[in-house]
């Protein structure tokens, strides 16, 4: 059996691929609770043997002894997995039945699993020194480390220091998180509905009109690709405006409402195709955020979200037993309150005050939207304080 | 220890077409590199961070394909914000100012800017093939000059890009004597086309195989385009709105009576269902069909024209098709290998949507199905047990339920087993995104039997540090991971430095890391370039070691940090 393993790695050890031979000697192995359903995978028993009072008996953390045993007997095998050797994983769900030739016991697993799962943890490095030879352009990785090719597979199998395990000793500051944290993550999805929602609207879809659940208001999920998620938005709008449109021309003749239909389908969704998110930017920000205009129907709250985007700096949901600070530094956008002021750049480039024409013109002509500091946008703005009274005057 | 002059080499080496052998064989010595490096032709670039331009033309001389990626993954769903970086223009300098005779470049989720497709166009007087994927960036504007400019063009190929359209002349750009044209795709334009021009372009373009239009080619224009036309494989309608009872409709039927090659299908970005009738002749021998964007074609009809589909091989749908549909998908596309359905109303609870019994009915009627993009309501362990048990060949498996946390319905049960199975079962899986409620253990069962598996996507699961050891101890081949909203901290971050190296990236947001793990972890691997992406003006350089940092991203690099990288992105 070790004439299969090379003692002290070297380049063959870069292509010592395979794995640790069939069994032939059975020990016997322990199940996981609950029991998986596929039958259970063969694995080098004598090799677990040897194994077992090892990993029964040694510390969390590895000792130099240690590892000089791996790598008498492993070498550089990479695919090494050496807790499958302990453990029977029998997906039994499935029933897959016999199979295997050993007897899975049935004593609780629950102590030999954790030291198993700690051996595996530590084990990893070692085989994880090796840089796959299928690399894309990373064999300049290789070559260039001075010398062709065996300079990293070339290091005897030693921990440097890059490749430590730290232990909690290393970790100073290190918060325990135990059983609280899965805790705070079963609360995730309410928890970043509330906070997150109003914090990162800009990035996700706000609900429309009805049932949210708290998936609307997390970032980025479902994952779909924005340029889809902006065109899904797009095509149930022209959709539902076709639906309208049938209904209150159903008493034409057929021919020519049939016509119209189309071509209303048509240009409705042309004026929206350039819809969902565009862009925002404040001056004096660098970076910039994109609001999703189909999830408003009014300006207010169009500007409200931006209000919570730019203006409210809050600490992040899971902020540790910190407060968090609601600074508002300048709320209403729209009513000429604030330091600033929301414009927005039509199809024809110029830069126009938001609010002056209805909201539907609005959504056609819109290309991206700027917080313009109100010293500047003066120029803009010819009917500043009529606009203003109008704002105050909807509801919000 | 050769025998073979360099020419006979090289000449097995033109038999290597995968980037991963032409790798493999450069390592052997060094007369195989530099046998190597003087041929090929072709490279691929996972990270256009992890090596500079100049380096790759000092290797590589004779390159005339490039294909490069840019952002991460999780840029596609707005984690990553607008400025972050990819550009392509360094790279498109480097090479104009090289002796590099560029004919090809594909560029995913890349920021292109009009200047940039300019200078390409006019620095490689033999480029033939641009592929965007996911770009952003440019205008028409930089398409003119494409289409101006490259004499000898053949595919243009704009796949989901935010493009600003100024519509409609570049299109008229592109020069009588361009006849080249084999792949024309500008289905994600938004605004309007100068009709005439693309029937002019078509009819001039005898080897044209490949066309699919936007929403502003109507019906007719597709009939005429057809009609020039008839040897096309790959074909993406426009607007497919008519009147089913006009003379136009009519044409059109006849005229795709003469489509005998079209073997991909896709587009009906809007669609008067009435008039689906005209393409049931092609169906029959189509083997792939998109219509993920027919968001206007409701259940029955869909599954009326996939009744016709029976050689599919590719089937990309709306969940609308619901569970029924599903089944009848199964039993008749047999052959079956790639499905993706997509949720036609994703924050909405739709009746219409599928569920695990969709996924049931195609696992038994397409043993063939190796590729999965699944969105659902809910998925049940017993289920994921028997799509694992009847299609074993799945190299990707991506199931995204629309609730991120939620339980197997049923049993109220973590969906760990389901998974489990599946990853036992599917011993060639390469790429897994999971979702639903997920406890430590799927991670043990996935570090335990995907030994294959490169991609892995994780959001909102796991218990503790756990979790993400199992993976990263236990997936050898594990090439890109990307993780949000996960319970995993600073010990399980570095826990295994060096295994960062053997992988492209690592993403991280929303999890337990803090600033100090990120840190430690950038100074004790210097190859690797840990970026911290902080939105928010709340952290400072000397912040506070122990706050927890909302996205980290890292990557492997031979050339250090990068110098565009934006104010709110952090090399530490």
């Amino acid at each position: 059996m070790s004439r299969k393993f090379e003692v002290g790695g070297g380049e063959s050890a870069r292509r010592t691929t395979g794995h640790l031979g069939p069994s032939t000697i059975t020990p016997s192995t322990t199940s996981l609770q609950p029991t998986p359903p596929f039958p259970s995978l063969p694995f080098p028993s004598l090799f677990a043997c040897l194994l077992l009072p090892y990993t029964l008996f040694s510390p969390p953390h590895y000792s130099k002894s240690l590892h000089s045993f791996f790598k008498l007997f492993f070498g550089s095998a990479r695919n090494l997995t050496p807790y499958l050797a302990l453990m029977d994983v029998t997906l039994g769900l499935l029933g897959g039945g016999g199979g295997s030739s050993r007897a899975s016991t049935n004593e609780s697993t629950v102590s030999k699993m954790e030291v198993v799962e700690q051996d595996f943890v530590g084990l990893s490095s070692e085989a994880s020194s090796y840089p796959p030879v299928e690399a894309e352009l990373e064999l300049g990785l290789g070559l260039s480390l001075g010398g062709g090719g065996a300079a990293v597979k070339g290091k005897p199998f030693v921990w440097g220091e890059c490749r430590r395990i730290l232990t909690p000793k290393d970790f100073p500051s290190v918060v325990s998180h135990g059983s609280s944290v899965s805790s705070r993550f079963s609360d995730r999805a309410t928890a970043v509905a509330a906070v997150t929602g109003t914090k990162r609207a800009a990035d996700s879809v706000s609900q429309e009109g009805g049932s949210p659940p708290s998936a609307s208001q997390v970032v980025g999920w479902p994952p779909i690709r924005a340029y889809r998620m902006n065109s899904l938005v797009n095509q149930t709008k022209s959709q539902r405006d076709e639906e309208d449109k049938q209904i209150g021309e159903k008493d034409e003749s057929n021919d020519s409402s049939k016509k119209k239909i189309y071509r209303n389908t048509e240009n409705t969704a042309k004026e929206k195709c350039h819809l969902g998110f565009v862009k925002v930017n404040m001056d004096g920000v660098p970076i910039g955020r994109k609001v999703d205009l189909n999830a408003h129907s009014c300006y207010a709250t169009l500007a409200e979200m931006l209000e919570d985007m730019f203006f409210r700096s809050t600490t992040t949901v899971k902020s540790m037993g910190g407060e968090k600070e609601q600074v508002t530094k300048s709320p209403k956008l729209l009513d000429g309150s604030s330091e600033f002021v929301l414009t927005y750049e039509d199809k024809d480039g110029d830069w126009m005050l938001v609010g002056d024409v209805p909201w539907g013109m609005f959504l056609g002509s819109v290309r991206r939207l700027r917080i313009m500091k109100t010293s500047e946008a003066n120029g803009l703005a010819p009917r500043f304080q009529e606009r203003n009274e109008r704002q105050r005057s909807k509801p919000i | 220890m050769n025998y073979f002059p360099d020419e006979v080499l090289e000449h097995v080496f033109d038999f290597l077409t995968s980037h991963r052998d032409r790798n493999a064989v450069s390592l052997v010595c060094s007369l195989w590199y530099r046998v190597e490096r003087f041929s090929r032709q072709r490279v691929f670039i996972g990270n256009c961070y992890a090596i500079s331009p100049e380096k790759l033309i000092t290797r590589f001389p004779g390159l005339k394909s490039l294909t490069l990626k840019g952002k991460p993954h999780f840029a596609d769903f707005n984690l990553v914000p607008y400025d972050w970086g990819g550009y392509v223009q360094p790279w498109i300098e480097a090479l104009a100012k090289s002796r590099i005779g560029l004919e090809e470049l594909r560029l995913k989720r890349m920021v292109v800017s009009d200047d940039s497709l300019e200078l390409l166009s006019r620095s490689f007087a033999n480029f033939k093939t641009l592929v965007l994927v996911s770009c952003e960036g440019f205008t028409t504007d930089g398409l003119a000059a494409i289409a101006a400019n490259c004499r000898f063009l053949r595919e243009l190929d704009l796949q989901e890009n935010e493009i600003d359209d100024h519509s409609g002349h570049w299109l008229s750009c592109f020069p009588d004597s361009c006849t080249s044209l084999t792949s024309l795709n500008f289905a994600c334009l938004k605004g309007e086309i100068n009709l005439a021009s693309l029937e002019r372009l078509v009819a001039r373009s005898p080897n044209l195989r490949s066309l699919r239009l936007n929403r502003a080619v109507p019906l007719e224009t597709l009939q005429k385009i057809l009609m020039r036309a008839p040897l096309l494989v790959d074909l993406g309608t426009g607007s497919y709105v008519h009147d089913p009872d006009s003379e136009t409709y009519n044409k059109l039927k006849t005229t795709i009576l003469k489509c005998k090659s079209i073997r991909n299908l896709s587009g009906f970005l809007e669609v008067a269902p009435r008039c689906l009738p005209a393409i049931f002749p092609i169906c029959l021998n189509l083997t792939s069909l998109n219509l993920s964007y027919a968001a206007g074609i409701h259940g029955s009809e869909l599954i009326k024209l996939i009744r016709h589909c029976a050689k599919l091989q590719r089937l990309w749908i709306l969940d609308c098709i619901g569970d029924k549909g599903l089944e009848v998908v199964a039993s008749t596309c047999n052959e079956l290998q790639e499905l993706r359905v997509f949720p036609s109303d994703p924050f909405g609870v739709g009746h219409d949507a599928v569920t695990e019994n969709g996924l049931v009915a195609i696992s038994i009627g397409c043993p063939k199905l190796h590729s999965l993009l699944y969105f659902c309501q809910q998925m049940t362990n017993a289920a994921l047990i028997t799509v694992a048990r009847n299609c074993p060949n799945f190299i990707r498996f991506r199931l995204c339920i629309l609730d991120p946390t939620r339980p197997d319905p049923v049993t109220m049960k973590p969906l760990d087993d389901g998974f489990g199975a599946i990853v036992q079962s599917c011993k060639l899986l390469r790429r897994l995104s999971l979702s639903g409620l997920l406890t430590d253990q799927v991670f043990l069962y996935i570090g335990m039997y995907a030994e294959q598996l490169e991609m892995l996507s994780v959001a909102f699961a796991g218990d503790s540090d756990k979790g993400m050891l199992y993976v990263l101890n236990g997936c050898k081949k594990l090439r890109k991971l990307e993780i949000r909203d996960c319970p995993f901290g600073n010990m399980a971050l570095l826990s295994d430095v060096g295994k960062y190296e053997t992988m492209r990236s690592l993403w991280m947001s929303s999890c337990e890391v803090t600033l100090w793990g990120c840190k430690t972890l950038a100074k004790v691997m210097p190859r690797l370039n840990v970026e911290i992406i902080n939105e928010h003006d709340q952290m400072e350089i000397c912040a506070e070691d122990g706050q927890r940092v909302e996205k980290m991203y890292l990557y492997r690099t031979l050339v250090g940090p990068r110098k565009d990288a934006p104010e709110f992105v952090w090399n530490l």
